[in-house]
């Protein structure tokens, strides 16, 4: 081990100022979501030179930052205004699962502002794709389609109701695999 | 020079028992047999800082005495859910321990734990003189363990789940204090989330007369609250339940009237969702206040500002960043005692600053307060210059942490990074703990850190750096240090394997989404027998990913248990047999 003290007083050729080297998730994948407003969030490379609105939407997707503790963003609504209007619905908390993977994810629904973000920020920490979403044929394109729990304890599809009902039925968040999941596209 | 050959041991045993500073009592213990075995049996308190630095069969093989004991669980970023659901730290097998060989046991305090209802449930039947249980940011446990606990503790004094996740099946458990049951003295439920049958509270607070600190959830709502103040006027801390309610003047008045009957008060939190109106409710007894928790008050900066104006002993104050500058600057000049002060984001996920809080605040609080010594600060953007300033105004500062909500912001009048800054607090604040560092950094300011930070203890860094030599700095220059936690920084294996031995004298290293390496994790784990290093993979197994393949998660710590039994899937370490990883119950060759 004493050989790596040399080295340490070369410039590190290999690393380089900005992210490191492993792969990163950029959130520039293409995906329209038809909400109820019918409001289409569509991101692509070119879009990125509009800073404040990537910079926006990024923020949501760093697992962990800003550092608060989850107890503190649940329990915080941020009013709309600074006229004192009603506060956001509060934060949500939810596990997520995937099938097949051995272990959960926690993650707070009121710190997206939209289907896009929520799944930008469930590819980046499953490491997966979801496919593009369309009402009729559910997710297609690749072999996974989210899913949650609502307040009946029925299945549903995400995407199917307007953000702001999902977020106050949605109980639990399960990424199907599989024919299972083509399945539940079709049939909700 | 001769010495005495035979000193009574219980005269040892009874001058160890007024040290109280482990630490001490550590360097005792090492001067000779003797003195050992006293320090060994008088014993009374133990802090183990990491669960799985030891067995809990270590502990009370070694220390047979103990009353109390203090352990800590998860990693501290486990907080901002970067470590999995399942990882670890489970109390179980503490108590399963200590059941049988501390039958005197009175306290326990557990930080970021897994605390299930069995565990609790043999904790009530175990320790007939248990007196404190503090379960703080833990989970894993319902409200019929916390019946348990109210059943059997029949000398129970303090019972505090601060943030901890609690399933809450039913408010009944706390009808489960028998009526003969008198000893609360504090009492910590803020975090449960459904409504406790509040009868059974009514009469469990007018029971016990040296009730000194209650604070209730949010499901207790404004009206009910008269009724408990009126029933422990002796309280000292006092955390209310949701504040909200439309504005009736009798509730109002019975409110005011209840606070200014207790002039014991001397810190107060909670308050959730309050409507501005009815704060000067307090306002009785605000001028003895020396603690101030305001975290989930979302009133605007002129109520805020009335309310700091009503207490000038305030020491400690934590606040949402409503506070804004103008507030932060009435804290300056009224607040002269303050030592601490938090200021939370309450809007930490929208890229546009919702409210007028900027560094000025926390340059103002600087200067007008001389006893300012620990700082969490929120905020958008800073500059070198307000560093500076900061570190030269408070060179007493003990704890300082900064989080740039943005990550890599610049100084945002030169737009340098913010080495200077940071450097500035480094060598000004000689007494130094506890740091962490936001904004763009550059290997600079760790080569400050290494220099001058010979105290720290506690250092965290995100997003930062730009080479290897960023944590060599740190790992040979922080003579102190404890604790480390690193996430998205450039940092590898030269500055790690060089490094080696000084992890040995760590609590703990928490790496994510760096630049290390597997082989390198191997490496270490093989030449350095007293440290467990765990890889946190959650997609595949280590041994299919070859040596150079980064690693995601890595936690280094020291440990005389060696590798523990109870990962799950995802946490690797390295295989003695054959340099492959494995987990806990799966071996595969690499």
């Amino acid at each position: 081990m004493g050989s790596y003290d040399k080295d340490l007083n070369l410039e590190a050729t290999e690393l380089r100022l900005g992210l490191p080297g492993t792969d990163q998730p950029e959130p520039t994948t293409n995906i329209i979501i038809h909400s109820n407003n019918k409001r289409s969030i569509h991101q692509t490379k070119e879009e990125d030179q509009e800073g404040a609105s990537k910079v926006a939407a990024s923020k949501a997707q760093i697992v962990g930052w800003p550092p608060i503790r989850s107890f503190r963003k649940n329990s915080v609504q941020p009013k709309k205004d600074r006229a004192g209007t009603e506060a956001d619905v509060s934060g949500i908390y939810v596990k997520v699962s995937m099938d097949g993977a051995p272990y959960l994810r926690k993650i707070d629904l009121n710190s997206y502002k939209g289907y896009d973000q929520l799944l930008v920020a469930i590819q980046s920490m499953f490491r997966i794709t979801i496919g593009r979403y369309s009402e009729r044929e559910g997710y297609s394109g690749s072999e996974h389609a989210p899913t949650y729990e609502d307040k009946d304890g029925d299945w549903m599809l995400v995407g199917d109701v307007p953000w702001e009902m999902f977020t106050t039925t949605c109980k639990r968040l399960r990424i199907m695999k599989g024919s299972e999941a083509r399945g539940l596209g079709c049939g909700v | 020079m001769a010495v005495p050959s035979s000193f009574p041991e219980e005269v040892l045993e009874h001058i160890f028992s007024h040290l109280t500073s482990p630490s001490h009592l550590n360097a005792a213990s090492l001067v000779c047999k003797s003195w050992y075995a006293a320090d060994r049996y008088s014993r009374r308190s133990a802090f183990v800082g990491n669960c799985y630095s030891l067995s809990p069969r270590a502990l009370v093989s070694r220390f047979p005495n103990l009353r109390s004991v203090e352990i800590k669980g998860k990693p501290h970023f486990a907080d901002f859910n970067l470590v999995p659901e399942g990882w670890g730290g489970h109390f179980f097998p503490w108590v399963r321990s200590m059941s049988t060989a501390y039958p005197w046991l009175q306290e326990i305090r557990l930080k970021r734990m897994v605390v299930t209802d069995d565990a609790l449930e043999l904790l009530g039947r175990s320790f007939v003189h248990f007196r404190v249980l503090v379960l703080a940011f833990c989970e894993g446990f319902s409200t019929d363990g916390l019946a348990a606990i109210a059943a059997n503790c029949r000398n129970l004094r303090e019972l505090d789940l601060r943030e901890s996740e609690v399933e809450d099946l039913s408010g009944h458990w706390i009808g489960h204090f028998p009526d003969s049951f008198t000893s609360l003295v504090s009492l910590d439920i803020s975090c449960l989330s459904t409504e406790v049958n509040f009868p059974a509270l009514e009469r469990l607070v007018s029971r016990c007369p040296d009730l000194k600190s209650l604070r209730l959830n949010r499901a207790v709502p404004l009206e009910r609250l008269v009724s408990l103040l009126r029933r422990a006027p002796q309280l000292v801390d006092f955390g209310a339940g949701a504040y909200s309610a439309e504005l009736h003047p009798d509730v109002y008045s019975n409110l005011a009237g209840a606070f200014s009957g207790c002039r014991e008060l001397r810190s107060l939190s909670g308050f959730s969702d309050v409507i501005p109106a009815y704060i000067p409710a307090v306002y009785s007894i605000c001028f003895g206040l020396t603690t101030l928790n305001l975290c989930y008050v979302t009133v605007q900066s002129p109520e805020l500002t009335n309310l700091i104006n009503q207490c000038p002993n305030l020491q400690r104050l934590w606040v949402l960043d409503y506070i804004e500058d103008s507030g932060l600057e009435a804290v300056a000049s009224t607040c002269k005692d303050l030592q601490e002060l938090r200021v939370f984001p309450s809007d930490p996920y929208n890229a546009e600053p919702n409210v007028f809080l900027t560094e000025q605040g926390l340059v103002s609080v600087s200067l007008g307060c001389t006893k300012l010594q620990s700082v969490l600060y929120f905020c958008r953007r800073f500059s070198n210059a307000a560093l500076v300033t900061i570190a030269r105004n408070r060179p007493n500062l003990t704890r300082f942490r900064l989080c740039i909500i943005e990550p890599r912001s610049r100084d945002y009048l030169t737009l340098e990074p913010l080495d200077t800054g940071f450097g500035a607090i480094v060598e000004n604040c000689k007494d130094l703990r506890r740091l962490s560092l936001s904004g763009l950094l550059t290997d600079k300011v760790f080569e400050y850190i290494g220099t001058y930070g010979k105290k720290l203890e506690m250092l965290s860094v995100a997003f930062a750096g730009e080479s290897d030599a960023g944590l060599h700095h740190i790992l040979s220059g922080c003579d102190s240090l404890r604790k480390l936690e690193i996430r998205d920084c450039p940092f590898g294996d030269k500055a790690l394997l060089a490094n080696a031995a000084k992890l040995e004298t760590m609590r703990s290293l928490w790496m994510s989404s760096c630049l290390v390496s597997l082989g390198a994790c191997k490496f270490l784990g093989r030449k350095m027998p007293r440290l467990n290093v765990e890889v946190i993979d959650e997609n595949a197994h280590p041994s299919l990913r070859p040596d150079d393949c980064l690693v995601e998660k890595l936690y280094i710590y020291r440990s005389l248990a060696g590798p523990r039994f109870d990962m799950p899937g995802f946490v690797w370490t390295v295989d003695e047999d054959d340099s492959g990883m494995r987990s806990s119950s799966i071996h595969v060759s690499s």
